[in-house]
């Protein structure tokens, strides 16, 4: 029995005068596995970073994890211990060793003792991978290495759902595969995953589904398999075989 | 280059060590240092009046006390610049010893104690304890006012920022000066006679808003620098605001500007001489005193001079030093693996 912890009804944003959201109506189910993508400005970036409030939307209904967001909201921040979030950039704490960018929310936040948090925090780190770097600073690890550890910190927070940002567009080529091989092992763990990202090759192996975006609306929304072969919308098609994932 | 500063040195320093070693008077003898006078140093001066010029007009046979006292200060101030030492327990100790520290200096009862020792009034405090209070005090009280008016002048709420933004731009108008001509002449006369805290108080109040001014733009500075990634970062991890704050953004924006807030301290700390002009006979203050009413040995001023310049260098030297094992300590950490 599925539930579904997402809930956009309707939802519309503008920034200034640009119309970034357009009526969007999206619905995700508990343990799907879902992929954004679409052209730079389409406004998928801005889908994800709605779902925990790092922008607000300014009209129709958002719903994560039944509550729904609005302005008065005060418990945003009981929401976003429950969406965990990737980004671009890793946005990493230079300033904190690899252990303690880990431990700081499981103990400022769900209040665990710092015992309990570093043995968390080592798990999460085997989980991707990276146990033995757990004592440098992240300006000393290479990208793929710092995402991986970014993905590891969001972990710890035990999310209910996870967001990727375009997690592996900062990256160096040699190093995309090891993240989107830490992404696609927790995708087969039945994490709630939404990834805006260009990688078809990680959209084809575990995506539930593709979602495309164009100036703002959900153009297309199906199965990997249904998107790569039989788009509806023109730009989907257009954009499918620009990227080369099309059949 | 070399050799013109070579050339300089030979110039000048033989000349500079025959004055202040071969014919100088360490004795401390008027007679002979009016001898002496013009040709070598009289650093007799310093050995007669050095209890005068450290302690100011404090009473001779409770000496003892602003001795102990800054002892103390000054041992902890040491302990507080190692990291082993940062624990909780160091906030205690640095409560504890203020509260010494006043007592020993003021004597008298305290809370309805009697601390057994005589009472001394504030305005016979002087010297360096006066100068080591007056700074660390103001800086250890600005500190936590600076930083929240520099996170106020970052708010989203409007009135907030203004508040912060109008706090500084009025402070930085008006020179130290003055705010401590109104802290020691012009607050007690808002106030009903007899319920004005004493001036001490009052100069120590003005000197930490003061500084608390041009802190916050310094810190202000640092914020500027954090990147918005590290706020999103932690907000989508649940932390709250002042959690942010506290564990992610200042860390980093205090680290940015390490030197600039030294140098901000160092200011402070020599600022602290200006207290003389309302009556306060902080170091350089009490130099004026030993000296000023002695004929004998007044023509002697540039040499107790450079023994306070001697003292103020030697901590503004170690402030600076320590601000630069604090960067390396900081750089560390963001060094990259290559």
């Amino acid at each position: 029995m599925t539930q579904a912890v997402i809930e956009f009804e309707n939802v519309n944003k503008w920034f200034g005068q640009f119309h970034v959201l357009r009526d969007i109506h999206l619905t995700v189910q508990s343990g799907e596995r879902v992929v954004i993508c679409g052209p730079s400005g389409s406004g998928k970036s801005t889908l994800l970073r709605c779902i925990n409030r790092l922008e607000a939307h300014q009209q129709g209904r958002l719903t994560v994890l039944g509550t729904t967001l609005e302005d008065k909201l005060q418990a945003i921040d009981t929401v976003r211990r429950h969406v965990g979030m990737v980004f671009q950039q890793f946005n990493l704490f230079p300033h904190l060793s690899v252990l303690e960018n880990l431990t700081l929310a499981p103990i400022r936040v769900a209040k665990l003792s710092p015992q309990d948090a570093n043995d968390l925090a080592m798990r999460q780190l085997e989980r991707v991978h990276i146990a033995d770097q757990a004592h440098k600073y992240p300006l000393q690890l290479s990208g793929g290495q710092q995402q991986r550890v970014a993905i590891a910190r969001a972990l710890c927070m035990k999310p209910e759902i996870l967001l990727f940002d375009e997690p592996t567009s900062a990256l160096d080529p040699e190093m995309v595969q090891e993240v989107l091989e830490v992404m696609t092992e927790l995708a087969q763990q039945g994490v709630t995953m939404l990834c805006v990202t260009h990688e078809m090759g990680f959209a084809r192996a575990v995506a539930d589904r593709v979602i495309f975006m164009d100036e703002g609306q959900i153009v297309e929304d199906s199965v990997p398999e249904q998107f790569f072969t039989q788009a509806q919308h023109p730009r989907a098609q257009a954009f499918i075989s620009r990227i080369g994932a099309g059949t | 280059m070399s050799a013109l500063l070579l050339a300089g040195l030979v110039v000048c320093v033989p000349p500079w060590l025959e004055w202040a070693w071969l014919h100088a008077v360490f004795a401390p003898n008027a007679d002979s240092c009016q001898a002496a006078r013009d040709v070598g140093a009289c650093w007799g001066v310093i050995v007669e009046k050095y209890r005068v010029i450290l302690l100011g007009r404090y009473p001779f046979d409770a000496q003892w006390r602003p001795v102990l006292a800054s002892l103390l200060v000054a041992g902890l101030l040491i302990a507080s610049c190692l990291p082993r030492f940062w624990h909780r327990a160091l906030l205690w100790a640095w409560c504890g010893v203020w509260g010494l520290f006043f007592v020993l200096m003021g004597g008298g009862t305290w809370w309805g104690l009697n601390s057994g020792l005589v009472a001394v009034s504030s305005d016979l405090w002087g010297g360096l304890p006066l100068t080591l209070m007056l700074a660390t005090l103001s800086i250890a009280l600005s500190f936590p006012l600076a930083v929240l008016i520099a996170l106020g002048r970052q708010s989203h709420l409007g009135a907030i920022q203004s508040l912060c933004a109008v706090y500084v731009e009025l402070i930085r108008g008006v020179p130290l000066i003055s705010v401590l001509f109104m802290a020691s002449f012009m607050f007690p006369l808002f106030m009903p006679s007899g319920t004005s805290p004493d001036v001490l108080i009052r100069v120590l109040a003005g000197m930490s808003l003061f500084a608390a001014a041009y802190t916050a733009e310094i810190i202000r500075g640092g914020l500027q620098a954090i990147d918005r990634g590290q706020i999103e970062a932690a907000s989508s991890l649940g932390l709250s605001y002042w959690q942010t704050q506290r564990h992610i953004v200042l860390p980093q924006a205090l680290a940015h500007v390490v030197p600039s807030l030294m140098n901000n301290f160092i200011g402070i700390f020599k600022d602290t001489s200006l207290v003389t002009i309302v009556s306060l006979y902080e170091l350089s203050g009490a130099l004026g005193l030993a000296l000023n009413g002695d004929p004998n040995w007044r023509p002697f001023k540039i040499e107790a001079y450079l023994f306070i310049t001697l003292i103020y260098f030697s901590i503004c030297f170690a402030m600076s030093r320590y601000s630069l094992w604090v960067e390396a300590q900081l750089a560390q950490k963001t060094k990259d693996a290559s």
